[in-house]
């Protein structure tokens, strides 16, 4: 230690109490911005996330409104070329990728496991304002010609356009890192920071799906990275790899991205089934059937993800023998996917239900998460695919995914965790009417999109035939309902944070470990470091104390 | 909705498009009974396990042999489903013998259509019913997808390379046919028009080219030609902006060139610009992309026409 | 403010002592963050995190194998006449400068391991400089092909005169004596040592930081986690180039 005593340590100014509430030890807009507690840099993501979403929502309703009538209803074709682009481009890079694992999971994963912080605080902080940093190209780039590629940024349209792409492209790249960022922390996290007795097996099932989820953003974020890199080079210098005037191949970028975004897809899906069991758990005070299947399912899924991507590509120009293999392989994505639907609704079976708004959210999940993946088949199986690719069957089976799925679980989650991350309550009566406007509204919206879509209704056109003309109008009343659904939500939320009551430390009477510590939690988590002797799902170990709702 | 069949699926306008939908309901009932099963389980364990005071949850056993069904009982289901898919998709794949080679090519924003006898035609292509026939798809620009609902296909056209798709039309009539890979500007009005009709008119056809309906007026033929010919997917005829110059008010004016002259639109502006676009571009359109249109005199002249009314 | 002051002493006294007690939530050494329990699982988690960040700096730079294993093979003689251009024994002394700084780097962890301090500092000024001779042959290896109009995508074909940053002539040509389509051979090539040198760069920069908190005796026999985990990032640039080198000079 004789080498230590020379240097000055590098003191903090001042140390705030571990034991005081994380939203008072310390005060102040710079003890937010310089924080290196994991849960207020996961309230930062939240509400960054959250203005994501109200931006992503305001396009998707300017691209339902257009699509109300034919022809021009608000804007030209250029303007709505636009508009769906950068609908697609803020809700996947902006909110959905960093909405579970990056505002959740910040505020939660490390609790759950008993530690008193994420691994790498600093490099979590780091993680922030990359995400914010390329937020700002994203920005800079919507308010200068914006993009009208589609999210996807196929070549070589995306060479040929006057937009801006390089600007967005980079935004994503520089997302892209933190991304990479936040699943090193977690990974690390998860293996280095259990409290005593947190063995694998006593792991909440949230966990083991954030750590899924950040094995493929390790994995697969980097190739998404240097595809978009090659994407700016090639408009920049005309490198020739994408761009086939210059001997390049746009079915390779095709390759690219989809290995990228496939896998992508598992970000934004896994984690939102890794919040609902968390809420089915508490609403049934039962543990989640299968605990082990359900587990597995989640990594199971994180791999198979990396092995699926060319099923994007089953009318691009691939062999036949290479859409043979990615359709097998498509198929085998059911299996997990069953998995847990099935072990979900064993759960209910013999459990104590109660249906309050988080659960209203988790069972939704399992119907709309259903119906997504069913249709799913649909477009794994050749034949069928290569009628519905590209119409807007394929734009409503993953809304159902997407929305019905992720939207649910991350709303759900909110609703779920949001006494202990603000430590109020909301009005149930408002949540619950919330809760059947976006349900009824998602509805509406894309069950009529399953219809046009397989009658043959392309996606991303500016205007449509008249026999699509119905399909569209319904459609577009249903976007207002969902519209009326979230804003209805975000008024609830706001009335709880000016006017809500105090919660108590465990409102939902839950056995899991982040309900057992006060309500706020205390800077450092816990009062005492927890010593994990039951799993987080052990309703008949857990004393009368722990379970109280008091 | 009277039949569930003609609901969901456009009309089966090709030999292979039945096969598809066969396939299309045994998913799609499939998918109805699951989902109303889970449904049905949950609304049931909703109602008859919902909390009661004193009642507690049964803790969860274990329950391998349960597990293992339901991990490993799908994989007889999707395999099935993957065979049945495959299975038609390499039908519906293969050209049969003697299939008439018609050459779709995509650009920004048209179809064009090449018989086997080399003529052309642009978003109107006529085929006979009942003859198989082979499309060999290629793009000048960028990606487009050659998408025919009523035969169940499509295929991207990707610059650099020939895709194809092949069917047999089954039914007199119109065929709808649309670009399904996102092009830019005018994506959606990138729509081609297949008349299937019988072998003998068919063949009538090939051998007296396209001639305009009789009774027409000049005038009306030429705002046939304008929509056939896709002219609108890039000039307007009401003023608005458009990757082309409007042709509102566009007859005997005085055009800025980018070059810096003027030209007079006349008879010999509109002849040059159709059949060699690039030799005179208006200011403001520097980065035109139009392509040579092989339209022949009478053809112009009604255009010509149709532009005088378009004050 | 002075009871701020009373913790920042109290904290410091703690230091002194290594020990937990004289503030509740600071235990151990000072380089031991708050949230780790134990050294080991603080070092444990670094080596862990790095390892998980090297991966993806892998799959990062597999995207450009794998475009390099394409159109390698759809345009083998525009590779082969290509990769002629490069000079094989520039490529040569950079590797075995490169494999020369990786082991320096990892002697540094081994003499920081000891406890060395001065000679952890000199092994790792051999490592910068190595990677200093490194970025300078790349130097001159790229101005040579900027005079030769070796130049990525549309740039290929006009030899720029004005040295590295000189101005360069935009617009379609190529160099009669490759075969077509060895422009792409040169976006991949300038694509992958670009990236490859843009980690020496960054590397150096990390290198430096290393240094100089070494150097204020920061590291000791019971922490040198920071070296550790520059050292390993250095292994993976020198790893890469391995791999790029017989890529992109050797192979016919």
């Amino acid at each position: 230690m004789g080498a230590a005593t020379t240097t000055v340590p590098r003191a903090q100014p001042h140390h705030p109490d571990p034991n005081e509430n994380y939203l008072k030890a310390e005060r102040g807009i710079m003890s937010w911005l310089v924080t290196l507690d994991h849960k207020r840099i996961g309230i930062m993501y939240l509400i960054s996330v959250i203005l994501a979403f109200a931006v992503g929502g305001a396009f998707a309703l300017g691209v339902r409104l257009e699509l109300f009538s034919r022809g021009r209803t608000i804007m030209d074709a250029d303007q709505y070329n636009r508009a769906f682009t950068l609908h697609g481009v803020v809700m996947v890079f902006l909110f959905i990728i960093p909405s579970i694992p990056a505002a959740l999971g910040n505020f939660i994963l490390p609790i759950q496991l008993g530690a008193k912080d994420v691994a790498f605080p600093r490099l979590n902080l780091m993680s922030y304002y990359i995400y914010v940093f390329g937020a700002c190209f994203a920005l800079y780039s919507m308010v200068n010609g914006a993009v009208d590629t589609g999210w996807t940024f196929y070549t070589p349209y995306s060479m040929r356009t006057a937009s801006s792409v390089i600007p967005m492209v980079l935004g994503a790249f520089i997302m892209g890192f933190s991304s990479i960022l936040t699943g090193v922390n977690f990974l690390v996290t998860v293996h280095k920071l259990r409290a005593p007795g947190q063995t694998w097996t006593k792991l909440p099932l949230f966990i083991w799906g954030l750590y899924s989820t950040s094995i493929i953003q390790v994995l697969a974020t980097p190739v998404l990275a240097i595809t978009l890199l090659l994407l700016c080079l090639e408009r920049f210098l005309g490198l020739g790899i994408f761009d086939p005037k210059l001997g390049g191949d746009p079915v390779l970028f095709q390759h690219f991205f989809w290995f990228y975004s496939h896998p992508a897809v598992y970000i934004m899906i896994v984690p939102g089934m890794a919040v609902v069991n968390e809420i089915i758990a508490t609403f049934t005070r039962r543990a989640i059937v299968g605990y082990m299947f359900v587990a597995m399912s989640s990594l199971a899924l994180a791999l198979l993800g990396f092995l699926v991507w060319g099923h994007h590509l089953f009318v691009s120009g691939m062999s036949e023998y290479a859409t043979m293999v990615f359709s097998g392989l498509t198929f085998l994505v059911a299996i997990p996917s069953g998995v847990k639907v099935f072990n979900w609704v064993a759960t209910l079976y013999k459990g104590s239900i109660r249906l309050e708004s988080p659960m209203l959210y988790a069972l939704s999940f399992i119907f709309l998460f259903t119906i997504g993946g069913l249709t799913g088949l649909f477009l794994g199986m050749l034949a069928i695919d290569v009628h519905l690719h590209d119409t807007y069957f394929v734009v409503a089976h993953f809304h159902y995914v997407m929305v019905g799925g992720t939207v649910m679980g991350f709303v759900g989650g909110l609703h779920y965790w949001w006494p202990k991350m603000t430590g109020k309550l909301y009005s149930e009566g408002m949540a619950k009417v919330a809760w059947f406007l976006v349900f009824i509204g998602f509805n509406v919206t894309f069950i009529a999109q399953f219809i046009m879509g397989s009658r043959g209704m392309p996606r991303r056109y500016y205007d449509y035939l008249p026999e699509f003309e119905i399909f569209h109008k319904v459609s577009t009343i249903g976007s207002w309902i969902l519209g009326a659904g979230f804003l209805t939500m975000l008024a609830m939320f706001i009335i709880s944070l000016k006017s809500g009551a105090k919660s108590t430390r465990n409102p939902w009477g839950s056995a899991a470990l982040e309900w057992q510590t006060p309500t706020p939690p205390p800077l450092a988590n816990f009062i005492k470091v927890p010593t994990i002797t039951r799993g987080p799902y052990d309703y008949h170990l857990a004393t009368e104390e722990e379970l109280s709702e008091q | 909705m009277v039949s569930p069949d003609n609901f969901q699926l456009p009309e089966q306008l090709s030999t292979g498009a039945a096969e598809v939908d066969d396939l299309y309901m045994f998913v799609y009932w499939f998918s109805l009974i699951f989902t109303a099963i889970i449904v049905a389980v949950m609304i049931y364990c909703i109602v008859k396990f919902r909390r009661r005071p004193g009642v507690k949850a049964e803790p969860v056993g274990h329950n391998l042999v349960m597990e293992l069904v339901w991990t490993f009982g799908p994989v007889v289901f999707i395999a099935i489903l993957f065979h049945l898919g495959f299975k038609v998709y390499v039908h519906n794949a293969v050209a049969q013998e003697g299939a008439m080679e018609i050459r779709a090519r995509g650009r920004q924003w048209l179809w064009e259509f090449q018989y086997p006898n080399g003529s052309t035609a642009t978003n109107e292509l006529k085929l006979p019913v009942g003859k198989p026939v082979k499309f060999i798809i290629s793009s000048d620009d960028v990606l487009h997808s050659f998408y025919v609902p009523g035969a169940r296909l499509k295929r991207d056209a990707v610059p650099g390379m020939y895709t194809n798709i092949t069917f047999t039309p089954t039914k007199l009539g119109p065929m709808q046919v649309f670009c399904a890979e996102y092009c830019g500007t005018s994506h959606s009005g990138m729509l081609a028009m297949i008349e299937v009709m019988t072998p003998e008119a068919f063949q009538k056809f090939l051998d007296e080219g396209d001639k305009p309906p009789a009774g027409t007026s000049p005038e009306e033929y030429g705002a046939t030609l304008y929509k056939k010919n896709a002219c609108n997917t890039c000039h307007s005829v009401d003023g608005s902006k458009m990757p082309g110059p409007t042709w509102k008010g566009l007859w005997g004016k005085q055009e800025q060139m980018a070059d810096g002259s003027t030209v007079q639109v006349d008879e010999n502006y509109v002849k040059e610009s159709i059949l060699k676009p690039q030799a005179k571009i208006a200011a403001g359109f520097t980065t035109t992309q139009m392509p040579p249109f092989t339209l022949k005199d009478p053809q112009i002249d009604a255009i010509i026409a149709y532009m005088k009314t378009l004050k | 403010m002075s009871q701020a002051a009373s913790h920042a002493e109290s904290s410091a006294a703690s230091h002194d002592e290594s020990h937990a007690g004289g503030h509740d939530e600071h235990h151990g050494p000072p380089w031991l963050a708050h949230h780790f329990d134990t050294p080991a699982q603080q070092f444990d988690a670094a080596k862990l995190g790095m390892w998980a960040f090297l991966a993806q700096e892998l799959l990062f730079f597999s995207g450009v194998f794998v475009a390099y294993g394409i159109f390698r093979s759809w345009y083998p003689e525009a590779f082969s006449t290509a990769s002629h251009q490069l000079d094989r024994v520039m490529g040569a002394a950079n590797t075995i400068v490169l494999l020369f700084s990786s082991w320096t780097a990892a002697m540094a962890v081994r003499s920081s391991q000891l406890g060395k301090k001065q000679q952890t500092t000199t092994l790792l000024l051999i490592t910068i400089a190595c990677a200093f001779i490194f970025l300078i042959v790349k130097y001159f290896e790229y101005q040579h092909k900027f005079h030769a109009g070796l130049l990525p995508g549309k740039y290929f074909g006009h030899p720029v005169d004005g040295g590295l940053f000189g101005a360069i002539p935009a617009g379609h040509g190529h160099t009669p004596h490759l075969a077509p389509k060895a422009h792409i051979f040169f976006s991949l090539y300038f694509v992958m040592t670009g990236i490859h040198a843009l980690h020496v760069i960054v590397g150096i920069g990390v290198l430096f930081w290393i240094v100089k908190r070494n150097a204020s005796g920061e590291f000791s026999k019971e922490f040198f986690t920071p070296v550790d985990l520059v050292a390993l990032y250095w292994h993976l640039v020198d790893l890469i180039w391995i791999y790029l080198f017989p890529l992109l000079y050797l192979i016919d």
